[in-house]
């Protein structure tokens, strides 16, 4: 959170957007959770490509 | 036994001559000309502007790639057009003037039976005065629209990174480069890998970073927005583009029409009319494409490029070009076949097809300047049209006049986009997207203009992964190597 508070300041254009928590950015990192997302995006990609060609 | 000539060695021509001369065998030519000597892998590029990868990692050698692939290859550029022949010979045909290959300077006509344009944009810097000129880049900014220009940005990059780490704190301003261009894609990618080296090198409290842009709202990417299911709702693009910029201390100045470039400084108009100035120490601003500038002829030597080619340079193809207002544009103005109206052995591919209006809405300022994204033809859009073509095109040479053209419209089709910050396997980040379709269809998907179970997008590692898993598989199958047809586009 440091980093919001570093960054986000009040009525500037920053404070009207949302942004991410610890808990959002953890699991961004999260080797685990970010390898079924891995599985996850390929198969959702493989069905756009699947539909353009 | 028939010829086709592909202008052009990019991602759409060399799709279309590779998958052409592998349909057609040995009973048929298939010509390649491009100025070029290397391929170049360009969404690549940004990794070498910030000196992650090299020049040699993003290209390779074009012609042991054509012989192996039976393909003809004229390292030259194309001049001049005659669809139609010339007063000596009915034979429609291209003159090129050669580049490389020992010949550079000599013209040729080279006579083909169907031509593919996929000559790509030609980088108009000239179009700003101060980007640069009409010989490219200019003196005061940089770019990673080639792989020379990302090497030079890399460099430019790291002077910057030495002064602040001697205490001199350093601006960076990352954009579009005029108030008509596309690729904020690229632009988006390369602030947010600048911002991952400052990071690494310990001095990104000395580093401020500012986005410029054309984009009437952030995260417009010249394709209007898009829409993504998160957390319940269908969330708007720009909430994902100013949480991005918000989370990682980026500045954001949008509707701006860059009109002048100086040392240290660039001029803007914004979309409500007024002016402003922003100065810099670092700038890498993409410069607005036109076509390259080929000429056609009639066979009586008559000029008819305003026949062929729209005034933007680009070549005309089976487009509605009478769409008139935003309110009247539909889906199906956007084409189909990318043969061309007039000549019907004349295809597009990629960047060099006219589209026949914006995707963003058109927006002006008070004073009439133009200020929006003109539609990105660049990526998975330009491999499936050039594979379309090439489809198209082997069947009308094997199955007569009355083949069936091959679809690929842009209204039809979706594209998967990763952004990606970093090079390492663990410390990257990734925003990656994929939108269905890529020119929105409101007849089909009131409202939002796509299918949101397929328009979706996240940051993280996994995204960076499928990155590095892009680059390797694009120019493992851009090589020919085993099994190269059945890597998609």
């Amino acid at each position: 959170m440091k980093e919001i508070e570093k960054y986000v300041k009040p009525y500037d254009a920053s404070f009207t957007t949302m942004v991410p928590t610890s808990f959002v950015k953890f699991f961004r990192t999260c080797k685990i959770w970010q390898f079924i997302r891995f599985i996850i995006i390929n198969i959702k990609m493989l069905i756009v490509v699947r539909k353009s060609h | 036994m028939a010829r086709v000539v592909v202008l052009g060695g990019g991602v759409a021509g060399h799709t279309a001559a590779t998958f052409a001369a592998d349909w057609l065998g040995k009973e048929h030519e298939v010509v390649v000309v491009t100025p070029n000597a290397k391929w170049n892998w360009i969404p690549s590029n940004i990794w070498v502007g910030v000196g992650e990868m090299t020049k040699e990692e993003v290209t390779f050698d074009l012609d042991p790639v054509y012989q192996k692939a039976g393909i003809t290859y004229k390292q030259a550029k194309a001049l001049t057009l005659n669809p139609e022949g010339n007063a000596s010979s009915d034979k429609p045909f291209v003159t090129i003037e050669y580049t490389g290959q020992g010949k550079v300077g000599k013209t040729e006509e080279v006579s083909y039976d169907y031509l593919i344009n996929a000559t790509g944009p030609k980088l108009n810097f000239a179009a700003t005065p101060g980007l640069g000129d009409a010989n490219g880049l200019g003196e005061f900014t940089v770019s990673v629209c080639t792989a020379d220009h990302a090497v030079h940005a890399s460099h430019e990059l790291h002077k910057c990174i030495d002064k602040m780490k001697k205490g001199e704190r350093q601006k960076f301003l990352i954009g579009t480069g005029h108030g008509m261009c596309t690729c904020q894609g690229a632009a988006f990618e390369y602030i947010f890998n600048i911002e991952h080296e400052l990071r690494k090198a310990g001095v990104r409290d000395m580093a401020d970073l500012q986005w410029i842009s054309n984009e009437s709202f952030l995260g417009d990417f010249g394709i209007g927005g898009l829409h993504m299911k998160r957390g319940g709702y269908a969330a708007s693009s720009r909430l994902f583009a100013e949480s991005l910029y918000s989370e990682r201390g980026v500045k954001w100045l949008i509707g701006a029409h860059v009109n002048k470039v100086e040392k240290g400084k660039v001029s803007y108009e914004l979309l409500d009319g007024s002016m402003g100035e922003q100065e810099f120490d670092f700038a890498m601003l993409i410069p607005p494409f036109a076509g390259v500038g080929l000429k056609a002829f009639d066979k009586a030597g008559e000029d008819i490029t305003a026949t062929v080619f729209a005034p933007n340079g680009f070549m005309k193809v089976d487009a509605n070009y009478a769409a008139g207002a935003y309110e009247n544009w539909k889906a199906s103005d956007w084409p189909k076949t990318y043969q061309n109206p007039t000549y019907k052995n004349l295809f597009a591919a990629g960047i060099a097809f006219a589209p026949p209006h914006p995707i963003s809405k058109p927006m002006s300022s008070p004073n009439g300047t133009q200020i929006f994204p003109t539609p990105p033809r660049t990526g998975m859009p330009s491999g499936i049209i050039g594979k379309a073509v090439a489809h198209s095109v082997c069947d009308l040479i094997k199955k007569g006049s009355g083949a069936h053209l091959h679809h690929a419209s842009m209204a039809e089709m979706g594209a998967a986009c990763v952004a990606s910050a970093g090079k390492g396997l663990f410390d990257g980040s990734a925003a990656a997207l994929t939108v269905y379709p890529v020119v929105p269809d409101f007849e089909k998907y009131p409202g939002i203009g796509r299918d949101l179970d397929y328009t979706f997008g996240e940051i993280g590692l996994a995204g960076h992964w499928i990155k590095h898993i892009l680059h390797h598989m694009f120019i493992y199958k851009a090589k020919l190597n085993p099994g190269w047809t059945l890597i998609p586009e």
